[in-house]
């Protein structure tokens, strides 16, 4: 029996991969239980063990978690990822909130239907480069530290560098006029913690495929 | 001048309304700033007030807040309604979490077609009790105190009375299968602050009506 984390979700990345991305980049060894077929959710759901009947879940500290953010919350307060005073994570809350609603734009960026694509495509990009890459290449120059907040690694950074390198999956120059963020990437990447994570071999999940998409849906739908 | 938060948005509640409750619950004066055409809005944009060119935005100690989960996380925090330790932070989270992606629902309720309003309603009705509120009327039963967790009033149980009675205003009876739910609802309405709130002439907003739908659809 051991003391570690435990995550169930589906193998792929959806609501869980923030997860997954603290908990590494915390230095967390997690365990990782796979929802395969609809029965393994059902399952789930009837012994009790999903509080609204959903994962993400985490089993962690006696505690069986839902809900994203709450999950997030935690880790970040018990790894000390969250600032310093109720002010920073004020700021770390406003950063990562927004870095969640550019994340649901890019991931579902596979989900659409062809003829939506292009539509969709184009004001993921217009979101990512006019309205949300500016606040976070600003707030570098403004400060002129390493980190997003109080000079110390926090939630924000992590979510942060998660959210570039799936931006620049979808379009691989996105980062073009963002210097700051181009070396903040770099920068954060090399953190021994998430350089780690960025190989291959780690838990880290790769990007949704089309072909994988009827499965996925096939264990919520 | 004052040193009263400063709540800017539309006239209705949206997603600014979680946020008047757990101000006016702290027992916390606030003034409002209504955004009642585009213009209002493309103001406090060009202004540069808007992080992410978004509404909520709460003026609050100094900061421009934005964010509505943030902006809830500094009030509760700041004014002792967020539990008293990491664990009990997590339950308040995760019951918030809930009532949020039911409120959420009922909130896009007057948005939503006119020939998929039944169905979606129908949803709601079901997510609420069978889903959402059966958590709430054991997590009661459990430990059989008076609030969600820790024995002291937090934003849950704000949040809850709020999704409480916003369901209500969907069916008046939904909560006939949940007494202690009906309970927690009699005792926390009489609250002070929140019984003080709770009366016309407080800065709660009604339902969504047509006439906001318009409004709101004008100036987002």
């Amino acid at each position: 029996m051991s003391g570690k984390p435990k995550l169930h979700y589906f193998n792929g990345r959806g609501r869980m991969e923030s997860i997954r991305w603290l908990l590494a980049a915390a230095g967390v060894e997690f365990e990782e239980c796979f929802l395969e077929t609809k029965d393994d959710l059902t399952k789930l759901q009837k012994d009790g063990s999903l509080m609204f009947q959903q994962v993400p879940m985490v089993e962690i500290d006696g505690i069986k978690m839902v809900q994203s953010r709450a999950i997030g919350n935690y880790i970040a307060a018990k790894y000390n990822l969250y600032g310093k005073d109720l002010k920073e994570r004020a700021l770390i809350d406003m950063y990562v909130e927004a870095i969640i609603d550019l994340n649901e734009l890019l991931m579902m960026h596979t989900f659409q239907p062809e003829d939506k694509k292009q539509q969709h495509f184009a004001n993921l990009v217009d979101k990512a480069t006019n309205r949300y890459f500016p606040v976070y290449e600003k707030a570098l120059k403004d400060h002129g530290q390493d980190f997003l907040v109080g000079n110390q690694l926090s939630k924000a950074d992590v979510q942060l560098l998660e959210s570039l390198l799936m931006a620049e999956e979808c379009k691989p120059d996105i980062l073009d006029k963002f210097p700051l963020l181009q070396s903040f990437k770099a920068r954060i990447s090399n953190i021994p913690t998430i350089k780690k994570f960025l190989q291959p071999g780690s838990q880290r999940k790769p990007p949704l495929q089309e072909k994988d998409l009827q499965r996925v849906m096939k264990i919520f739908h | 001048m004052a040193g009263k938060p400063k709540l800017h948005y539309s006239n209705g509640r949206g997603k600014m309304e979680s946020i008047r409750w757990l101000l006016a619950t702290a027992g916390v004066e606030f003034e409002e700033q209504f955004i009642e055409k585009k213009e209002d809005l493309e103001k406090l944009r060009n202004d540069g007030y808007l992080l992410f060119q978004q509404v909520p935005m709460v003026e609050i100690d100094g900061m421009k807040m934005v964010q509505t989960r943030a902006i809830g996380s500094y009030i509760a925090a700041k004014y002792n309604l967020y539990g008293k330790d990491l664990k009990e932070r997590a339950w308040i989270d995760m019951y918030v979490e809930g009532t949020t992606d039911l409120m959420g629902m009922i909130m896009y309720l007057p948005f939503q077609p006119a020939d998929t309003k039944e169905k979606n309603l129908a949803l709601i009705i079901e997510r609420a009790t069978t889903r959402y509120f059966p958590v709430y009327e054991k997590a009661l039963k459990d430990h059989g105190q008076d609030y969600l967790v820790g024995n002291k009033l937090s934003w849950a149980d704000i949040h809850l009375l709020e999704a409480i009675l916003m369901a209500e205003e969907c069916k008046p009876d939904i909560l006939s299968a949940f007494p202690l739910l009906q309970a927690f609802k009699g005792r926390t309405s009489n609250i002070p602050t929140i019984k003080k709130f709770l009366q016309p002439g407080s800065q709660r907003k009604p339902p969504t009506d047509e006439k906001t739908v318009a409004m709101v659809k004008k100036i987002y």
